[in-house]
């Protein structure tokens, strides 16, 4: 036995694993930042993985990916560069070297180097032995030989299969060098084999031999330790953008007595949220797969008319299909919730890349006068807390809302301080059903207004004597009828308009974080919350004062935007799309902010920001 | 008191065209409604965009007119989450067999429980005279000066083909029939297609003349009843014969003998029996079949839902402290 390693401490790190898409990255990534999560360190994640279901093995373009940023302190982003990549064949070096810091540690799969996947991977030599690593601390382990070797003996075990538990392999290597508990890993693959018990018997041996050859090898001399970070206090989990609105969505069945409906069609990024709701019928909550999102959007409306909460699931695609849809739903004043996983477009773009350039479609993608409420999530949990508004607020003004999450929070995780279930908004006092006449007359009256909220009644099949028609024709102020009166129809069109301008009376006013006495402020919507905090930290470090103010309600505005915007002698607006925010806030207010944009697909980098900053700052960068 | 068609006639002025089929199906089914004891507030009727679509306004119930082609979706939606309510869709053979092709049949597939009204008059009436998806090859309109150069829909093979449980054909100016389908209709649970003939007089008057023309009616009518021999003409002179290849002709019932006639079956498991009737004319212009073309039992899409909702709460209803915190926890202490 090899003498007793040193641990070192380092407050954080960025680790990229990349191989196949038939490797099983995202499954590692995913248990290691479990296993990191338990530990009580701060993370956040970045899968990437490619659009092909089964990519050709070892092609550049099979490549999948997956980053994972842990701290002894809170972090915002999954990180710029990683500090350790992963790559299990060539293909996986070639495509993620460049983003290594210098001085990285790879850790190779020496057996994936042969002259094939070279080949394949457009090497004409071998990266490993030809100086192209020299920069970095190259860790070489033959990860086949040393996988078939710990798993001689299995009864029952293809060659084939042994293969492909190299990934746990891998995990054990890298539970070893940051040292991740282990008992968690080991119950988990007993879980999800289960019913293959020499499967899971060869998962949880390669696992244990990659931790034990990181402990006993000469490679590595070394292991490092992070320590938790100083979170509040609370009960934690890790949770991607998808679960939590998923969960949002029970909550809001929970906490407003409303039955939960979800109709979507299958769609990437927001397949998940229809499969992750679609477990939880024990709520009372019905899932359904429609033959398209118009009929998903269709399925929805026509639950609310019924008194439930419909709810449409999508991605960009998706949206300009619901369109239709929507502006019915707007019409005839009905609660139901629209969630946009937003995409890089247009078309069918980039399915499996994140972007946020749906914002105008929300804003303005339907026929007519139609404005509805948008909101969107900053961060992974606040997906949870953002369908809990965005209920409140379709179900108290009667209305479709659309949230924008976008594929980066989708599928990036983040640890989340559980709420206490008793103090999550108190839905069921925000909109009542109409169970009587309404009108001095003894009728009904389906189109007469709250004073205050300018919601119209909420009177649902099955109630007696309140039996009305509604559809999309323009309706008479007031009783509904049918009306092609040219001042009623001026007037119901101001109405809508106002019942959704109003909102702003009832959501919080736009709160500044940062310098109070900044000159600069960074405005912002959506998922690019935590690089732009970064940014923001790591000006602030420089000596440089910065304001930050992230927008989760998009429309209406908080009241007090035009007043805020305008206290600051300079307001940036960065984006991945060509600057939709920037467009609508310097229409709404005339103020001259300026924007930085990039659309890759991938998410900002806070250093990239960082730079924009100090270029606004004056400051060199 | 028990309700009349007045308690089911609103007060919105009714606007079709003088002489529209749409009427006599509005009044029949107002009519109709009182026999069915259910409550004037657990029916709701919706509609997508059409003439035919403007039905629910006319009715005293609730009411939902929605967008072209999409009530099947919408209907589902309402019915899946209320099993309870009476669902009726009304739509006519542009809105559902054009744009809502797609709806009508996984509505149909699934077995939701609504009651389809499909009034088929071949032409968009709405839109003022272009052919639709029923409209015979060839069919001049604005839009097709030179004739349609498509194929139509068979709206009956449609449905059969698309798993739909209750099958059904009837005609506007036929009180009797139309409230006989739709009495048969209201006793069974799953979706209800009924097509019914509707004569569009300012766009395509008489397209069903054969059907309903007082010379002609009795010559064209093929009058399915279940368990009995297809037979029709004034004196029940012709028939229906299988042929070797399945498909089924008509007969002079004196040359092959009474007892080659086929006896119709609705509820026959297998839809082939009722899919050749469909075929025997396609545009009614010649014998065709009216009535009952199919029946049978399934479950509904809203009872095999309820009862996964219900098999999962057996265990008990769902608890969403014990959700949030289900998978890996920590915590963090102060
Ligand atoms: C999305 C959309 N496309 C087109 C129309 C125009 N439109 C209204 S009704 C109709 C056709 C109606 O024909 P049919 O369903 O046969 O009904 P009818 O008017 O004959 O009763 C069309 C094309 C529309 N309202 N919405
Ligand atoms: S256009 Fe035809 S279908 Fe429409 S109301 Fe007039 S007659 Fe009836």
């Amino acid at each position: 036995m090899a003498a007793p390693k040193t641990v070192q401490e380092i407050d954080k790190v960025v680790i990229r694993l990349a191989g196949d898409s038939g490797d099983g990255m995202q499954v590692t990534g995913d248990r290691f930042t479990n296993a990191t999560a338990v530990l009580g360190n701060d993370l956040a994640t970045l899968p990437d993985f490619p659009a092909e279901i089964r990519a050709p093995a070892g092609t550049l373009f099979g490549v999948s990916g997956f980053q994972l940023h842990f701290a002894d302190h809170d972090i915002l982003t999954p990180g710029d560069s990683p500090n350790v990549l992963v790559a299990m064949n060539p293909a996986a070096l070639k495509t993620n070297l460049g983003d290594l810091l210098p001085g990285g540690i790879v850790i190779a799969n020496t057996d994936a180097f042969e002259d094939r996947n070279l080949a394949k991977a457009e090497y004409t030599s071998n990266p490993l032995t030809d100086g192209t690593l020299q920069d970095y601390q190259l860790f070489e382990v033959p990860l086949n030989k040393l996988t078939l070797g710990a798993l001689e003996g299995i009864k029952g075990l293809s060659q084939k299969e042994a293969l492909r538990s190299k990934n746990m392999f891998a995990l054990g290597l890298l539970s070893w060098m940051f040292s991740r508990p282990v008992e968690g890993t080991e119950d988990w693959v007993s879980r999800k084999f289960g019913s293959r018990p020499e499967i899971a018997e060869a998962n949880v041996k390669a696992f244990r031999a990659g931790y034990a050859f990181g402990e006993t090898t000469e490679v590595f001399t070394h292991s490092y330790s992070i320590k938790p970070a100083k979170l509040a206090p609370g009960t934690y989990r890790n949770v991607t953008g998808n679960t939590a609105l998923a969960y949002g969505l029970v909550a809001a069945g929970e906490r407003s007595g409303v039955q939960v409906f979800l109709a979507g069609y299958p769609i990437t990024p927001a397949s998940d949220v229809l499969h992750e709701l679609s477990r939880h019928k024990s709520f009372g909550i019905k899932t359904m797969q429609a033959e398209d999102e118009i009929s998903a959007a269709g399925a929805a409306l026509g639950a609310s008319f019924g008194g439930s909460l419909g709810v449409t699931i999508t991605s960009g695609p998706g949206l300009d299909l619901k369109a239709e849809t929507i502006s019915l739903g707007i019409s005839v004043e009905l609660p139901m919730l629209v969630f946009d996983i937003q995409r890089a477009g247009p078309s069918t773009g980039m399915p499996t890349k994140t972007e946020q350039a749906d914002l105008m479609l929300a804003m303005y993608g339907r026929h007519g006068e139609s404005p509805l409420p948008i909101l969107a999530p900053r961060s992974p949990s606040d997906c949870f807390d953002i369908v809990l508004e965005a209920a409140r607020i379709a179900l108290k003004y009667r209305t479709p809302v659309i949230v924008l999450s976008d594929a980066f929070l989708a599928t990036g995780a983040e640890p989340w301080k559980l709420p206490d279930v008793d103090e999550l908004p108190d839905l069921s006092r925000v909109f009542e059903f109409t169970t009587a006449s309404n009108h001095e007359s003894g009728e009904f009256w389906p189109f007469l207004r709250d004073p205050v909220t300018l919601a119209r009644p909420w009177a649902i099949p099955g109630t007696p004597g309140l039996e009305h028609r509604i559809g999309g024709l323009e309706k008479s102020d007031g009783r509904g009828d049918i009306s092609y009166d040219p001042d009623n129809h001026d007037r119901m069109v101001r109405l809508r308009a106002a019942k959704i301008a109003g909102i702003a009376r009832d959501i919080p006013a736009a709160e500044v974080t940062g310098d109070a006495d900044a000159d600069v402020l960074v405005l912002g919507w959506g998922s690019t919350y935590g690089p732009i905090r970064a940014a923001c930290r790591r000006v602030r470090t420089k000596g440089h004062k910065v304001a930050q103010l992230h927008l989760r309600h998009l429309n209406p505005f908080p009241a007090n935007l035009g007043d805020v915007l305008r206290s600051y002698s300079s307001v940036v607006i960065p984006e991945i799309n060509l600057g939709q925010l920037l467009r609508l806030v310097r229409a709404e207010y005339l103020v001259d902010a300026h924007g930085y944009q990039k659309v890759t697909g991938a998410p900002f980098k806070a250093g990239e920001l960082e730079s924009v900053l100090l270029h606004h700052l004056g400051g060199a960068s | 008191m028990p309700l009349t068609k007045k308690d089911y006639t609103s007060d919105q002025d009714v606007r079709w065209c003088p002489g529209c089929g749409d009427y006599a199906v509005l009044a029949a089914v107002q009519t109709f409604m009182p026999e069915l004891g259910i409550p004037r507030e657990n029916t709701v009727f919706i509609s997508g965009i059409g003439c035919s679509s403007r039905f629910p306004y006319y009715m005293e119930t609730y009411g939902f007119h929605t967008i072209h082609g999409r009530a099947p979706a919408i209907a589902t939606g309402l019915s899946v989450t209320r099993p309870n309510l009476d669902v009726w869709v009304v739509t006519g053979d542009g809105d559902a067999l054009s744009i809502g092709g797609n709806h009508l049949i996984h509505a149909m597939r699934r077995n939701v429980n609504l009651t389809i009204l499909l009034f088929n008059n071949q032409i968009y009436g709405l839109t003022k005279g272009q052919y639709s998806p029923t409209s015979e090859l060839g069919k001049v309109t604005k839009s097709t000066p030179f004739g349609s150069a498509d194929y139509p829909f068979n709206p009956v093979s449609l449905a059969l083909g698309a798993e739909c449980s209750f099958v059904a054909r009837t005609i506007d100016s036929d009180r009797a029939h139309l409230t006989e389908i739709l009495r048969k209709a209201s006793k069974h649970k799953g979706t209800k297609f009924i097509e019914i003939y509707q004569n569009c007089n300012i766009f395509n008057d008489d397209a069903f003349i054969a059907l309903t023309g007082r010379d002609t009616k009795k010559l064209n009518q093929i009058r399915l009843e279940h368990g009995k021999p297809v037979r029709f003409g004034p004196n029940n002179e012709r028939g229906v014969t299988a042929s070797h290849d399945g498909t089924l002709r008509i007969v002079d019932v004196e040359e092959v003998g009474e007892d080659r006639l086929v006896i119709h079956d609705e509820r026959a498991l297998d839809a082939a029996h009722a899919f050749a009737l469909s075929r025997l004319s396609h545009t009614p212009t010649g014998p065709t079949p009216i009535g009952m073309f199919r029946q049978v039992d399934r479950p509904t899409y809203e009872e095999l839902l309820d009862r996964q909702v219900a098999q999962a709460r057996q265990k008990g209803p769902g608890d969403l402290n014990r959700l949030l915190r289900s998978g890996d926890t920590w915590d963090v202490v102060a």
